[in-house]
């Protein structure tokens, strides 16, 4: 069993795309809820972000994106870079410019705009304006689905398109890195794998960097290259993912799965987990 | 039956000043949440602007439109920073007392600088009056139609088709989302009341031509809520639906029920519509549905 968060377990050799030192993140001057989050996304990889309701995960999106600034959050210690560059402190319309696109959670499509038109908004910081027609037709060919539904109202899209518009909508913006905060919040186990396999052919295939957000552990190291694991406020356990899904304490509170391999019943793990929680 | 079309043509003049104040008046709604009772302000300072360009600086009249609309923009620009973006996440209320004491402030320097009494335009659009038919219109009337109806209709290709339009609804739907595609918010806010102080004072400019300036143009900007109610607060297509209806009713119960009444009945009109609405149909003929899947 590894020991839990003993600063870096493995380490990445190459520069990280985007680097997380320390960060301290405070809502309302007065809500800790980042304590010395750090992390490191090298270019071109997968990095999923894995932790408990409440952990902090999305707070981390949202101050690597800039969007806590729109919530009272600041950085207050600590700092963040990308490319190379301080970030922290930023607008979000700046650091969308820089190549930084978060999906948010809870999809947060235009619910009153139509599917292509949603995807025109997501190509607003665009220069390139003439290539946008044919990064539509891009969106369609991941997500075949859309094209049928372009003229569709976005709000009545079931809420697996709208999880596709959502991701596609940032693919428009044409992203250095994409963060995704829990691509598969309320869909079917099916919908999830093929979304999942879809976001590793855009990592591939479009070569963006990609730090996704995940409750659901087993499909999001399932294409992840490297893992994080988080508790209030702050890195617990990270690794390659082939070691961390050997990891006992893994296996256990995140996979679901025991010892010999079983799947847990749903309420056991929780019980158990109030128990025992990384950091007490 | 002359009559009853003179009456129609009055009234659709009038109801497309009511759209066209109406038209900004929900573009502030939709992008801000925010009730804005200065519309009939912003009307009044493009009407009076203008004049005195033209009068009083002989400024040829389309040059001095021109003058005034950009005037317009730096003025509802900057009455948003100043007034309006300190309120960013106060109660309704606040926001509402806000605008109702921007209204008043307004009114109040207005009157200062152009007193009270009614000012003329010189005369702009010819004299000859046009026969339609067995109707004579005068074409002041018809002009002001025809500049409304272009403008609705460019403003409503715009918001349908280019991209600032598409950005500018998307803010409307989901800030935060907004926000993450790197569409400043604060921008589309600062644009959208440009837009309204520009249609409103393009109204008060056409008015201006028809009746003359006084500071009780104002009145325009109270008219607005019966227009938005019926049409539904946050719909564009509502506010120019809205503004016609409001204005032919107005002009029909002036026509017909005025003289049986001995007048008054015009002025309560509207506002009995807006009781009526309210009570059958709140989110008006078009107001957003709030999108529920089942
Ligand atoms: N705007 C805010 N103001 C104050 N506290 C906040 C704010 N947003 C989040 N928090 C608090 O910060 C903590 C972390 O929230 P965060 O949303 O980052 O968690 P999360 O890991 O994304 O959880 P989940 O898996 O439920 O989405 C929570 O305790 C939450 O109550
Ligand atoms: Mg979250």
């Amino acid at each position: 069993m590894l020991p839990p968060s003993r600063g870096r377990l493995f380490s990445w050799g190459a520069v990280g795309l985007l680097v997380l030192n320390n960060v301290e993140v405070i809502y309302d001057h007065v809500i800790l809820v980042l304590k010395g989050m750090s992390l490191v996304v090298p270019e071109g990889k997968i990095v999923a972000l894995l932790g408990s309701n409440g952990a902090g995960k999305t707070t981390t999106l949202k101050a690597i994106s800039g969007l806590l600034k729109s919530e009272k959050g600041q950085v207050t210690d600590g700092f963040i870079e990308f490319n190379g560059e301080r970030i922290s402190g930023l607008e979000p319309e700046i650091i969308v410019r820089k190549g930084i696109f978060q999906v948010m959670e809870g999809r947060r499509v235009f619910e009153h705009l139509s599917v292509e038109e949603n995807l025109i908004a997501g190509a607003y910081t665009r220069r390139d304006r003439k290539n946008i027609r044919a990064d539509i037709e891009l969106v369609y060919g991941y997500f075949p689905r859309l094209r049928d539904l372009r003229h569709r109202t976005a709000g009545y899209l079931s809420g697996g398109e709208q999880q596709m518009l959502a991701i596609g909508r940032g693919l428009m913006a044409r992203p250095r890195l994409m963060l995704l905060d829990e691509p598969s919040l309320g869909l079917a186990p099916l919908l999830v794998q093929e979304i999942f396999r879809i976001i590793k052919r855009i990592n591939q295939e479009q070569g963006a960097t990609i730090l996704v957000v995940e409750q659901n552990a087993n499909v999001a190291l399932g294409i992840a290259d490297y893992g994080y694991i988080m508790e209030g406020g702050k890195i617990v356990l990270e690794g390659e993912v082939d070691r961390l899904v050997d990891n006992e304490d893994v296996r256990e509170f995140y996979l679901g799965l025991s010892d010999v391999g079983k799947r847990k019943s749903y309420r056991n793990v929780k019980h158990y987990k109030r128990r025992k929680r990384w950091l007490s | 039956m002359t009559f009853f079309l003179q009456i129609i043509i009055t009234g659709l003049v009038v109801g497309a000043v009511y759209a066209l104040v109406a038209f900004g008046f929900v573009l502030i709604y939709k992008s801000s949440d925010v009730i804005n009772f200065a519309q009939g302000e912003f009307l009044l300072v493009g009407a009076y602007v203008a004049l005195s360009l033209v009068v009083f600086y002989q400024v040829p009249f389309l040059a001095a439109v021109a003058l005034t609309l950009t005037m317009c923009v730096l003025l509802g620009v900057v009455v948003e920073r100043l007034v309006l973006r300190p309120f960013i996440g106060e109660r309704v209320i606040s926001v509402i007392m806000a605008t109702l004491g921007l209204s008043l402030l307004m009114r109040g320097i207005i009157q200062m600088i152009w007193g009270t009494e009614t000012r003329v335009y010189p005369a702009i659009f010819p004299d000859a009056p046009v026969r339609l038919g067995e109707v004579v219109v005068s074409q002041v009337y018809l002009w002001s139609l025809g500049v409304a109806l272009v403008l609705l209709a460019v403003f409503t290709v715009f918001f349908k088709y280019s991209s600032t339009g598409i950005v500018m609804r998307a803010a409307a739907d989901d800030q935060a989302a907004a926000q993450s595609m790197g569409i400043s918010v604060k921008r589309i806010i600062a644009i959208t009341w440009a837009i309204a102080a520009v249609v409103a004072a393009i109204g008060g400019v056409l008015l201006g031509n028809i009746n003359g300036v006084n500071p009780s143009l104002a009145y325009i900007g109270l008219m607005v809520l019966p227009v938005v109610i019926l049409g539904g607060l946050d719909s564009v297509p509502g506010a120019i639906v809205g503004g016609f209806t409001i204005g032919l009713l107005e002009s029909l119960a002036g026509g017909y029920l005025d003289p049986l009444f001995g007048g008054g009945v015009k002025e309560v009109v509207p506002f009995v519509v807006l009781l009526v609405v309210l009570m059958v149909r709140p989110y008006g003929l078009f107001g957003k549905e709030i999108i529920e899947r089942v």
